[in-house]
């Protein structure tokens, strides 16, 4: 082979590695098929803190020298939260207490939360004698930002204790004591001293400050300054965050996309979102809310479809635990949103782990484990054809 | 696969080892080429060149490479790397005293590094000491590791971050080669400074031997007081190929401090095979190696980290034209491709009984030519599947890269 030949064959062989390129790499996946990514409208600087608290989220693993435990439950936020979607029993966690609502009087004991693992050389925590507990499936993070900026008036114009208006649904808010760190969002309604609960299962937690310094603490061992208190030791430590990582955090949370509903308008998912609104799903599913002024632009005054109305509601004996969080009720749970419901296989390792605990593995098992107030719509359902349940759950899947 | 059992049982009731240190590549003349060479001999089966009458020889090997890769769609760019700077000196003290070091840069200045520095003495010809910094002897890639031995730009994924190469420690240990016709047996046994409780304690997030190698302490104190014990025996036939079976083992946690008892012994126990051959009509290549870890991970700890692992590689290297090009005599063009694999969390879920995943699978098709033997320049396509701990959909990583590595 002579020089030229050589030459020749090189350059052939680069230019069809680079003519192959966009062929044999590996492609975006389609934005409505995963649910990280940020908002749209985000300012160069907030798209710097976004990647900043993705990387807190995602990438910081914490280890006994950097401050994980002594107990805990996860290394991290994302082995709780695979892709910002639903987790896997693998990480539940576990709260106990007490059955009712006169307070947690195991705080002193480990509660509210149990930390099931522990750094080598330490022992676990073990549920105290006595103890109700429940099991949490930690819940998708997807589109948390906008069930943030809903307004507190919207939430309360939502709630119906005392089923006034004889629905058989009586959504009500829990009424929580608020952490000192907390900043009041614009508007927010008080009562007796006491605020509007809205993430969490038993809607527990006021914003997604006070979820992310409980996480760090309950979930990791990580202390902060705004929670200084040790999970091992209940003794104030130096913190193992600093503030600006735990803002950075906040922030990705508030600015990660709402995921997007795919296939809806494909006849099969429009007609099962009508058999939804029939059955009676939509009255504590709301499928649309409208966020109001927010400190990030980009997130106010939005119309988005969460399927929520951030209430809590008596699911039934079926579902009740016998614990309790703060104003929540053993059978009380927080409506979850249906978003991204569709896309939690795909965090989940494969499978499904619906409802509080991940008992259910299916759709189908989900609705059918709905009883107390969503008793009626689940009756309604196990009404419906095979033809159309299965419309209805396509629906759901492509939310 | 009788054959290897053959050579397993020939190996391990086989006597009389013996050995001897070659002292020639220590002096500016030709290699004995009629000699089998085995993956143990690689720290010494380097080009050095040796100035006038210094008692000392040098050599060294450079690497860089351009790679544009993406993952999920996203690239981080069109990216230039100096992946590696390495320095030998070598020097034979006597005729049957030598000492080899050998330093690296890897990616500019960001790692430092002895690798090897020891000193070997040839005590008789059944048996040779060495002592000092020493590559502990687990699988091949450990010992064999010079870039421009390579087809291909990245290391194994299974050597470099499931074994930890290169892995090196303070240590002594004793080695020895016997030949016999078209056979050569040999042996390999040390004791070192080993691991460290970083390798269930790290920022990986799961099982990962080389963070233990971030502990720079290892080299002038032992973590825990217990030797690490790392042993290998070979065969090499000089038409079948060479066979290696390894084990590296000993107690990583710190158990106990100032007398006090802090926890049980956690050991950690690696098995590895590794085999080359060519093939006598093609001339291909054939360079694979497999391993197992084992770690006594608490059971109070959280599954992210494995109590198991295995993984491995397999190269396959093809000539396609042997003859003079563009004026080098001895140039040569491949085609290749390594195929790759790590499940670096065997086992299930205790909550649920489903597999833990967390594993990776690569395929990288390599172009390589080699103007002289000591250098090549590498064009690879490498392709990355890697499940998380949970199974759930892959992310994949898949790009190009060019580069070269030379010995100098």
């Amino acid at each position: 082979m002579n020089k030229k030949r050589m030459v020749m064959g090189l350059l052939i062989t680069i230019l069809l590695a680079a003519l192959a390129c966009d062929k044999i790499l590996p492609g975006k996946p389609a934005d409505d098929s995963i649910l990280d990514g940020p908002i749209d409208g985000l300012t160069g600087e907030q798209h710097q803190m976004f990647l900043r608290g993705d990387v807190a989220f995602n990438d910081d693993v914490f280890t006994a020298t950097n401050g994980l435990g002594p107990l805990f439950v996860s290394t991290s936020c994302g082995s709780c939260h695979a892709g910002d979607g639903k987790g896997h029993p693998f990480t539940t966690l576990t709260r106990f207490g007490q059955t009712d609502s006169t307070g947690n009087t195991f705080m002193q004991l480990g509660g509210p939360q149990l930390q099931n693992r522990a750094i080598p050389s330490f022992m676990p925590e073990q549920i105290p004698a006595g103890a109700a507990f429940s099991k949490f499936t930690p819940p998708a993070n997807t589109g948390l930002g906008f069930l943030d900026a809903v307004p507190d008036n919207t939430i309360l114009s939502l709630a119906d204790e005392h089923d006034a208006d004889g629905d058989g649904i009586s959504g009500r808010v829990n009424w929580i004591t608020l952490p000192p760190y907390i900043t009041h969002r614009p508007g927010t309604v008080e009562r007796n001293n006491k605020y509007i609960g809205r993430f969490g299962k038993k809607a527990a937690v006021y914003d997604l400050m006070q979820q992310t310094a409980n996480a760090y603490n309950q979930d990791m061992g990580i202390v902060s300054s705004y929670e200084p208190y040790d999970s091992y030791t209940h003794a104030e430590i130096d913190p193992e965050v600093t503030n600006q990582k735990v803002l950075d955090l906040v922030f990705y949370l508030r600015t990660l996309k709402a995921p997007i509903q795919r296939n809806q308008h494909d006849a099969d998912v429009i007609s099962g979102k009508q058999l939804f609104l029939n059955i009676g799903c939509a009255k504590c599913h709301i499928p649309e809310l409208k966020t109001g002024d927010y400190s990030i632009p980009a997130l106010a005054n939005k119309t988005f479809q969460p399927y929520t109305d951030l209430l809590l509601h008596d699911m039934g004996p079926g579902l009740n635990d016998g614990y309790t969080e703060g104003g929540a009720m053993p059978a009380e749970w927080r409506t979850p949103p249906l978003w991204g419901l569709g896309l939690s296989k795909n965090s989940q390792g494969g499978q499904y782990f619906l409802l509080h605990d991940g008992r259910a593995t299916t759709i189908e098992a989900a609705i059918k484990g709905h009883g107390g107030e969503a008793q009626a719509s689940n009756a309604s359902f196990q009404k419906l054809s095979a033809t159309d349940q299965a419309v209805l759950i396509k629906f759901l899947e492509s939310l | 696969m009788k054959q290897y059992y053959l050579l397993i049982t020939l190996l391990c009731s086989t006597a009389t080892l013996y050995a001897q240190i070659d002292p020639v590549l220590l002096r500016n003349t030709p290699k004995d080429t009629a000699e089998m060479k085995m993956n143990m001999d690689a720290i010494y089966n380097r080009p050095f060149l040796q100035l006038g009458k210094l008692p000392v020889a040098l050599g060294g090997y450079v690497e860089a490479n351009y790679q544009y890769l993406k993952e999920n769609g996203i690239s981080e760019g069109h990216q230039f790397q100096m992946r590696r700077l390495t320095l030998f000196v070598s020097s034979a003290i006597s005729k049957r005293i030598k000492f080899l070091s050998e330093i690296e840069f890897e990616d500019g200045t960001k790692e430092i590094n002895i690798e090897f520095a020891s000193v070997d003495f040839e005590l008789s010809p059944l048996l040779n000491f060495r002592g000092g910094v020493v590559m502990n002897p687990i699988g091949a890639f450990n010992q064999n590791h010079d870039g421009p031995k390579w087809e291909f730009i990245d290391r194994p994924i299974s050597a470099t971050q499931m074994l930890p190469a290169t892995w090196s420690n303070v240590g002594f240990g004793i080695f020895g080669k016997k030949y016999v016709k078209d056979w050569v047996y040999a042996y390999e046994a040390y004791f070192t400074n080993g691991f460290d409780d970083q390798i269930i304690n790290n920022a990986e997030g799961k099982t990962f031997l080389p963070a233990s190698k971030t502990n720079a302490d290892r080299f002038e104190e032992s973590f825990n007081g217990s030797p690490l014990f790392t042993g290998k025996v070979a065969v090499k036939n000089r038409k079948i190929g060479e066979l290696g079976l390894s084990y590296m083992g000993g107690i990583y946690n710190k158990y106990q401090e100032d007398g006090l008892t802090l926890d049980k012994k956690r050991p950690v126990n690696v098995f590895a095979i590794d085999f080359n051959t060519t093939l006598p009509k093609s001339k291909t290549y054939i360079n694979g190696e497999w391993a197992w870890v084992h770690v006594d991970v608490p059971d109070t700890y959280t599954e992210q980290f494995g109590r198991n692992q295995q993984g491995g590689f397999v190269d396959i290297v093809q000539p396609v034209i042997k003859k003079p090009m563009m004026g080098f005599e001895k140039a040569v063009l491949n085609v290749a491709l390594r195929l790759e694999y790590v499940d670096w969390n065997k086992g299930s879920f205790k909550s649920t009984g489903g597999n833990i995943s967390d594993e990776v699978f690569a395929f990288v098709p390599a172009i390589s030519w080699r103007p002289t033997p000591q250098t090549v320049i590498r064009l690879n396509y490498r392709h990355n599947t890697q499940h998380d701990i949970l199974g759930n959909p892959p992310s994949k990583i898949a790009g190009f890269q060019f580069g070269f590595s030379t010995y100098f």
